[in-house]
């Protein structure tokens, strides 16, 4: 119908839509490549940076402390972004910092997601008391600040990577669970989930084939938004001395160290915050794009 | 072959929960299907045709939905009653159902390929490879063009006609005993209809399975049915051989839906209506439900709630459920 109205009507009127589905469709893109390209160059740095430029986390060298960007250490290398109150090389401890912070931003995404999707699934699917109370325990969660939870619990299991992101992951799986729920609870009821069913499907086929393929999409670009508000709670928990242990130099461990010399050695804060700000944003950015491309309905969110 | 039906629907009664309060949008509706036969239930929107259907495929909206009487009886097996895991190998091996609007009832994430296939692989066990060549069998045998260059396609990519085939196919693939077709061609294009119903009566031929065709349109249905059910909010008013039905209708309601079909060979004039607006289920009329709206209407029909009875100088099959029945088909009552 549609088909045979638009090939009559639209001769003299092609290009003017044809442009406008065109530019829709292509709806942020420059967005993307440019949060692509940034978020790119810290993964390559985060892979192969301290593979590159060592970094021992015990070593120092008290003659070339708080030397600012730039400058030569006695053994003559050069340090890019300065050293710090230890002379540490501060080049090596961002790159280092660049992969403990992805890393703990990708692996809470994985525990936040893995549960969130789940419960979210089994609250919408079963719906009843099952989904009440799984929600209502959502929206509980929800009224506490996520870094008052996290500062809880960190301060409960103490400071190890492993335990940043399971706070992270405890205080982020709600908005996964509710995007799944929501997602869920429009397919279920569509035709070709009653179709399969009438087929001889059973509820986990269901699930599987009808209700977790149409829940990609808006967990993904959800997943993209939050990676940025995971690496920035993992800062501040490291930064207020609850996340990682001194010994792994997130980016908050390091800005936390420079805070005593920032009237002397502005760079040994600064520099960790530029790069945690700029990974942030280009989160924001392509997470922003990413919804408007493939999901505009879930902006309120 | 033996004389039981293959599908035996007694008293069924669905009770509906919703906001503004309980509502049985099916009442007590019996029927029958034999084995290899076609019938058509038909009625008007919320006449509690495809409630009745829901019911049987056990796909009623949960928890809203609910079969509070009645048995339904497949083969020997009641299906309400019978472990619901049983219940569900049944459906999809014997019992297959259409659905009415094609357009949403494949899954989009899959190729239909892989959708037809995946009945011959989780039913069947069949290989990846032979379920992909029955697929493109069955797509060859439902009109589908290039079905093997097709196979590979997503369902977006095909017209709502060669959506309704894909299901039909995916619904005959394991050559079920019992096909439900749930107004198979109301989202369709006029032209499409007609093949479409072409093709279900051929392959009903073809498969010698029953075939239960609910449709609000009495045209489509005349020359592919045996027999009819008419309902009407929630209860059957009519049921018998369809050309007995249609020749000798002996409910107003029935009579009503005749005299609102268009007639090419008629001379022209005015198509007759059904008066009035179908019931609101919340808040049904007392005695014959119809009867406000039926030109025949009495006193008794507003107090006395008539039930389904053989007809007098008819057939024993054909039933109505009016006061006057008699006097409906003799032409006797006028209307008041």
């Amino acid at each position: 119908m549609t088909d045979t109205l638009t090939d009559l009507g639209s001769p003299p009127a092609a290009p003017v839509p044809e442009q406008v589905v065109r530019a829709r469709r292509r709806a942020g893109s420059g967005r993307i490549r440019f949060a692509s390209a940034v978020i790119g160059i810290y993964v390559l740095a985060a892979v192969f940076g301290p593979w590159l430029v060592g970094y021992d986390s015990v070593a120092t060298s008290t003659g070339d402390r708080l030397l600012p960007p730039g400058s030569r250490t006695e053994d003559g290398s050069l340090a890019i972004f300065g050293t710090d109150q230890v002379g540490q090389d501060l080049f090596a401890q961002v790159l280092q910092g660049a992969r403990i912070s992805i890393a703990v931003g990708v692996a809470t995404l994985l525990l936040a997601g893995v549960i969130g999707v789940a419960i979210g699934v089994v609250a919408g699917w079963y719906g009843r008391w099952l989904d009440g109370a799984l929600m209502r325990l959502a929206d509980v969660q929800l009224t506490f600040p996520s870094i008052l939870l996290a500062i809880f619990i960190a301060a409960l299991l103490g400071p190890s990577v492993v335990n940043v992101v399971i706070v992270l992951a405890i205080s982020n799986w709600v908005t996964f669970a509710r995007v799944a729920r929501s997602q869920v609870l429009v397919t279920k009821n569509r035709d070709f989930v009653d179709a399969t069913r009438t087929l001889g499907a059973r509820s986990w086929h269901l699930v599987r084939r009808c209700v977790l393929p149409a829940c990609a999409a808006p967990v993904l670009v959800v997943a993209t938004v939050e990676i940025g508000h995971v690496i920035l709670a993992e800062a501040s928990l490291s930064f207020l001395g609850l996340g990682t242990p001194a010994s792994s130099p997130s980016w908050g461990v390091t800005i936390a160290n420079g805070r005593n010399y920032l009237g002397d050695a502005w760079w040994i804060s600064t520099i960790p915050g530029i790069c945690l700000a700029l990974l942030v944003v280009s989160f924001g950015l392509l997470g922003d794009a990413l919804r408007d491309r493939f999901d505009p309905k879930l902006k309120n969110l | 072959m033996t004389d039981t039906p293959l599908l035996s629907v007694r008293d069924l009664a669905v009770r509906f929960r919703t906001g503004a309060g309980q509502v049985r949008a099916v009442d007590g509706v019996s029927f029958d299907v034999r084995r290899g036969e076609t019938l058509a239930v038909l009625g008007e929107s919320g006449s509690g045709k495809s409630v009745t259907a829901q019911a049987i495929m056990g796909i009623l909206p949960r928890p809203a939905g609910e079969v509070v009487a009645g048995s339904i009886v497949y083969d020997g097996r009641d299906l309400l009653a019978e472990d619901p895991n049983r219940v569900r190998k049944l459906r999809g091996d014997e019992i297959a159902m259409v659905f009415q609007d094609p357009l949403s009832s494949l899954n989009p994430v899959f190729r239909v390929g892989w959708q037809i296939g995946e009945m011959f692989r989780r039913h069947r066990g069949a290989s990846r490879r032979d379920a992909r060549a029955a697929a493109v069998e069955l797509m060859e045998r439902v009109g589908i063009p290039a079905a093997r260059r097709r196979v590979d396609d997503f369902p977006h990519q095909f017209s709502g006609g060669m959506r309704q085939r894909i299901m039909i196919a995916m619904a005959l693939a394991l050559k079920p005993r019992l096909l439900i077709a749930d107004e198979p061609t109301t989202a369709l294009d006029v032209t499409v209809q007609a093949q479409i119903m072409r093709l279900l009566a051929d392959l009903r031929r073809e498969e010698g399975m029953a075939l239960v065709l609910i449709t609000h349109d009495l045209g489509v249905v005349a020359d592919v049915a045996d027999r009819a059910l008419l309902m009407y909010a929630g209860r059957a008013v009519e049921t018998g051989d369809i050309r007995e039905v249609y020749d000798h209708a002996a409910h107003p309601y029935t009579r009503g839906l005749m005299a609102s079909i268009p007639d090419l060979d008629a001379p022209r004039e005015r198509l007759t209506p059904v008066r009035g607006a179908p019931p609101n289920l919340l808040d049904l009329p007392s005695g014959c439900s119809f009867h406000p709206r039926c030109p025949h209407a009495t006193d008794r029909c507003s107090v006395d709630d008539p039930v389904l009875r053989p007809i007098d100088g008819r057939p024993e099959e054909h039933r109505s459920a009016c006061h006057y029945a008699e006097e409906v088909l003799a032409g006797e009552r006028e209307p008041v």
